[in-house]
């Protein structure tokens, strides 16, 4: 009853227990922040639009975007995953989500910022209905915890277009 | 030298019906192991309800060895989602970000562009020779929550398969052996 080897797997056993018990707190004492983030975003410039040459409209824009994250970071938060998509509905599909810049945000100190940069990732229609579409930019966030549940949410700010012409 | 002197008379002093209720007692663990898995793949709607991280390619969210847990409804899929698919033809499943979304809008087929967060590029290098797209039935799960590290144990035994079975000789060892 008090060998090694029983003495080495009750503590085994304990420790693990305990240290997955210390990760479900962590996880679920995320749930109590409070969390009010903010942003807004700008089209500065349509560079580019056209028509490729397999007929789906492709756009190029410089986006000003200012955001104010800090209020997600825990003490339990790894990273924050954000990133600024626009979602439009076209004849044939109900829904086009199109992630046009994402950034990874290691803590605090960076969460607060305002960047201007063109689309890191094409953003191409499927079809040419791009013509005058009113969209949506939403501005999505991930938070990353060290252990435990994830969690997303958005911030949607409507009322952008296109130009009625190609460029 | 006296220990190894127990264990051969612990070994010669074996009977047949202590040999049998140590077999099925073991026999009960494996099982109840099974039936939690089982279980947890009933709930979570997927038919791996958790995974281990093989790549960089999420880092710095998700290292390699940390473990995934993930659970399958029948949401539709949507930008930002973390899930974990399966290339026609490979069976290693990845685990990647949506960043692109088209949902038709009469059947309700969705397609679907992933892209690693530590990538440069997105993942169509990855899928199959002319496809463009995933859909729905290519996706096994979300990612809805994370463990560090505990990955390691699944990584350690299936590239170097010697510890694997030098853990379970040690283990069958010490069932044949306790006294109990």
């Amino acid at each position: 009853m008090h060998s090694f080897g029983y003495r080495a797997n009750a503590l085994l056993t304990f420790s693990l227990t305990a240290l997955a018990f210390i990760c479900a707190i962590a996880s679920f004492s995320d749930n109590f922040s409070n969390q009010n983030p903010s942003a807004e975003i700008q089209i500065v410039n349509i560079n580019r639009f056209k028509k490729q040459s397999y007929g789906n409209d492709e756009v190029s824009l410089t986006l000003d975007i200012t955001a104010d994250l800090q209020s997600l970071f825990t003490w339990n938060t790894k990273q924050v995953f954000a990133f600024v998509a626009a979602e439009y509905e076209t004849p044939k599909n109900s829904l086009n989500q199109v992630s046009l810049w994402d950034a990874i945000i290691p803590d605090k100190e960076h969460a607060k910022f305002r960047v201007q940069t063109s689309n890191k990732y094409r953003f191409i229609d499927q079809g040419h209905n791009l013509r005058g579409k009113e969209f949506n930019l939403t501005l999505h966030w991930h938070v990353m915890p060290k252990t435990g549940k994830m969690f997303a949410d958005k911030i949607v700010m409507p009322g952008y277009s296109l130009p009625d012409a190609y460029k | 030298m006296g220990y190894i002197g127990e264990t051969i008379d612990s070994i010669k002093s074996i009977q047949i019906r202590q040999l049998l209720t140590q077999a099925i007692s073991l026999g009960m663990i494996v099982t109840s192991a099974l039936i939690i898995w089982k279980a947890l793949m009933c709930v979570t709607g997927s038919e791996s309800p958790v995974v281990v991280v093989l790549s960089g390619s999420m880092e710095p969210g998700f290292k390699r060895g940390d473990i995934l847990f993930l659970h399958m409804s029948k949401d539709p899929i949507r930008a930002g989602e973390i899930v974990v698919f399966n290339v026609d033809g490979r069976d290693i499943p990845i685990v990647h970000r949506v960043i692109k979304v088209h949902e038709r809008d009469n059947t309700g087929e969705v397609d679907v562009l992933t892209k690693g967060d530590n990538n440069y590029g997105d993942d169509r290098l990855l899928y199959a020779e002319g496809q463009q797209w995933l859909h729905r039935h290519h996706i096994m799960g979300r990612a809805v929550g994370f463990l560090p590290y505990v990955g390691w144990v699944t990584i350690i035994m299936t590239e170097k398969p010697i510890i694997k079975y030098i853990l379970i000789g040690a283990l069958g060892l010490l069932v044949i052996t306790s006294k109990d």
